[in-house]
């Protein structure tokens, strides 16, 4: 069995900063990671190569330092990384990136067929979810979104079964192979890295592919990057606080019940609707 | 898209000619169970000002089996604003799956070309919203908050959060039709219904057969719904943050809820401390809700908290700091100590009640 792990590779947001003055995201210093949700994808496609024996693919779309990210999936267990890099992919938005993607796994199929292809729920810096179903639809696999759980595989009869979080309850899944999944997270932990699969991560040549090799021919330079995507980025600003600040309730006494009585009494003045709601509650 | 220079949205533009017959605002109607997400509404009340900007038509996609059901939901479209409903039944689309609902709207959008196709960022929506956009090889902007026309070039200008909401990016899709985008559940105020509108139903087929469609839904299993928070449709809704400092103290919070009927929601550290469990986030990576009533304990209003929770009616904050941010945003604010300032609130709304009651 053969997945391919689609992962990203992504500023730590929790250590992004926005420059007071001129608005823009100060990128200098912030440590790059693999994006949180995709080690969910990642751990569950290892988790089934170690039930069914098979090989994982890490791909990933990016400049060249997105190399550290697949040698850091390689060291947790996949077999073998692909790194699509390229002038030309610069700017993409969520169809340029499943146009790329797309081809490189129809690449990857040539040398051995892919059964799944596994993504995250959605990346922290785009945050969009439309990549999985994007590059679903452009390989003609079945799409199945949100899985919280691999019920059953079976490789030779190209069956499966997964659960998929719905609006409202759970949808019980049976699909064939080759499909797109895109694992919910929450439902394993990374594995830890074991010294031999860091060694191996640190020798194995990871393959870096340019548009060409991607199979991306000169025709369907319109179809990746900047030139390939729909949408175009206005305009970038910061949320202007249209609220006032505060009415800040202080009471002479300075004792919590009067303040409680003063915020009430004020509020149920102005805003007879939560007076409404609460008298619906008596 | 991320690291390319901004384009400039305002230089001139002229609509490739072969686009110019995309005309009208459309609106998803997404469907579980018998139950219209109220997230469908919200943008037919938010796709009507698009289609008033516009001078166009507002119509409402029904997808679903042939019944009462998707008669009862284009109605429903037409109270809530929508001036037609585009109405495709078959049992295959009796419950939603990715290859007959991505079939039958790209049919429906090739057909009948609207120039904005809007649907909710839930997991249908987003499942949904990303298949189509990809097989009509158009833009399509995720979790919008804001939605407007431009007035140079009769454009879609779809505002969303990023990089963890401190800064908000205007997106627009020139060259291609329609333009898409998926809205979060409770964003958008829910339009007023009036049940003296009409409207017309266009009817198409889905034109599949069950034999061709490869995914197969063995079972439904509904959310034991009981213990699960419906945070995001709460009237009322008592949060705590990290000022709370000890997992005892949040009794205090639900306490307090208690009283009031209300939900209760926490701030981001809480949820990983695990004091309260993740369905109660509020925030950009939990839930975003709009009650009348939001207390917020101990919370300092970080950007991240704060666009999950501004657009409440009225906003009560308690916090020790006179200097916290989400005094520059609550209703209301209460310099002093959580555990004591909330159960005296506890208190003076629990004789609120009792006057209330004996008023009838
Ligand atoms: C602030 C901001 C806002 C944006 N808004 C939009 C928008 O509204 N619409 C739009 O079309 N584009 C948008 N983009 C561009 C978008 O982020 C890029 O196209 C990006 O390459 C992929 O989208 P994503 O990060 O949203 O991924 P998602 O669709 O959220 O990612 C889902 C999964 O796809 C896989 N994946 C995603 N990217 C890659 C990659 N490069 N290599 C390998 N696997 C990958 C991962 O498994 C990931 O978990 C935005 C970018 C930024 C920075
Ligand atoms: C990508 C990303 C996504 C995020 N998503 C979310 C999200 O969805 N939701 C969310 O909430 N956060 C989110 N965060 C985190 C967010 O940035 C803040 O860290 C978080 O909201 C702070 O929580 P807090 O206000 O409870 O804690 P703190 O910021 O630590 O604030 C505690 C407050 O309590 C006050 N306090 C202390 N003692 C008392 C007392 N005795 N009485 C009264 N007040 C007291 C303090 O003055 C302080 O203001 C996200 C961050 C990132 C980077």
């Amino acid at each position: 069995m053969h997945i391919v792990v689609c992962i990203k590779q992504v500023p730590d947001s929790a250590q992004i900063r926005v420059h007071p003055v001129t608005n823009t995201i100060m990128r200098q210093g912030v440590p790059a990671i693999i994006n949180p949700y995709d080690l969910f994808a990642l751990e569950e496609a290892l988790r089934l190569k170690d039930k069914h024996g098979g090989t994982v693919t890490v791909l990933t779309m990016g400049p060249p330092q997105a190399e550290g990210a697949l040698r850091k999936a390689l060291s947790y267990g996949a077999d073998d990384a692909i790194l699509i890099t390229d002038r030309a992919f610069a700017g993409a938005d969520t169809l340029a990136t499943s146009f790329a993607l797309a081809a490189a796994i129809r690449q990857i199929r040539k040398n051995m067929p892919v059964d799944m292809v596994f993504t995250g729920k959605q990346t922290i810096d785009g945050d969009t979810a439309q990549v999985g179903p994007g590059v679903a639809k452009r390989l003609d696999f079945q799409l199945l979104t949100y899985v919280s759980k691999v019920s059953s595989v079976l490789p030779e009869q190209g069956q499966i079964v997964v659960e998929r979080r719905a609006e409202g309850g759970v949808q019980l899944l049976k699909s064939k192979l080759p499909c797109l999944i895109t694992i919910l997270e929450g439902n394993n932990e990374m594995r830890f890295a074991t010294m031999p699969n860091m060694f191996r991560a640190a020798r194995h040549a990871v393959k870096v592919w340019d548009r060409e090799a991607a199979g991306i021919t000169d025709e369907d330079i319109v179809k990746i990057g900047l030139k390939g995507s729909p949408t175009v980025v206005s305009k970038v600003f910061a949320p202007t606080p249209h609220t006032e600040p505060a009415e800040m309730i202080e009471v002479e006494s300075g004792h919590p019940k009067d303040i409680a009585d003063t915020v009430l009494a004020k509020m149920f003045t102005r805003f007879p609707a939560v007076a409404k709601e609460i008298a619906k509650r008596a | 898209m991320s690291e390319a220079p901004v384009k400039k949205g305002k230089r001139k533009f002229e609509l490739d000619p072969r686009l110019a017959s995309y005309k009208g605002v459309w609106v998803f109607v997404e469907h579980e169970r018998g139950q219209v997400h109220p997230v469908s509404w919200e943008l037919m009340g938010e796709g009507r000002k698009l289609a008033d900007m516009l001078g166009v038509e507002l119509a409402g996609v029904v997808m679903g089996a042939p019944g009462e059901e998707t008669r009862r939901f284009c109605n429903e479209a037409f109270y809530h604003g929508a001036d037609l409903c585009y109405l495709m039944q078959d049992e295959i689309l009796k419950d939603y799956r990715n290859e007959p609902f991505t079939k039958g709207l790209t049919d429906l959008v090739n057909a009948h070309e609207p120039e904005i196709l809007l649907l909710g960022a839930t997991t249908q929506g987003r499942d949904l919203a990303g298949s189509v956009a990809t097989t009509l090889k158009t833009g399509l902007t995720a979790d919008c908050t804001g939605l407007t026309i431009d007035p140079d070039n009769r454009s879609l200008a779809a505002t969303r959060p990023t990089f963890g909401g401190s800064l908000l990016c205007t997106i627009v899709t020139l060259n291609y039709r329609p333009q898409m985008a998926t809205v979060r559940p409770r964003v958008m105020a829910m339009p007023e219904r009036d049940a003296s509108r009409t409207g017309r139903i266009v009817e198409q087929p889905l034109g599949m057969v069950e034999s061709s469609i490869i995914t197969k839904v063995l079972e439904f299993i509904p959310d034991a719904n009981q213990d699960k928070p419906q945070l995001a449709f709460a009237d009322i809704i008592v949060a705590g943050g990290k000022g709370m400092k000890r997992p005892e103290n949040f009794q205090l919070i639900w306490d307090l809820a208690k009283v009031l009927g209300a939900e209760v929601g926490a701030s981001r550290p809480v949820v990983q401390a695990g004091w309260v469990d993740l369905e109660r986030q509020v925030g950009q990576s939990g839930k975003t809700v709009r009650p009348k009533l939001y207390i917020a304990a101990g919370i300092s209003g970080a950007i991240q908290h704060r666009v999950g929770m501004s657009d409440s009616d009225c906003i009560i904050a308690i916090n020790n700091d006179p200097n916290a941010p989400i005094f520059e945003f609550a209703t209301y604010g209460i310099v002093g100590n959580a555990m004591t300032i909330l159960p005296a609130l506890t208190e003076s709304f629990r004789q609120a009640l009792a006057t209330a009651k004996k008023a009838g």
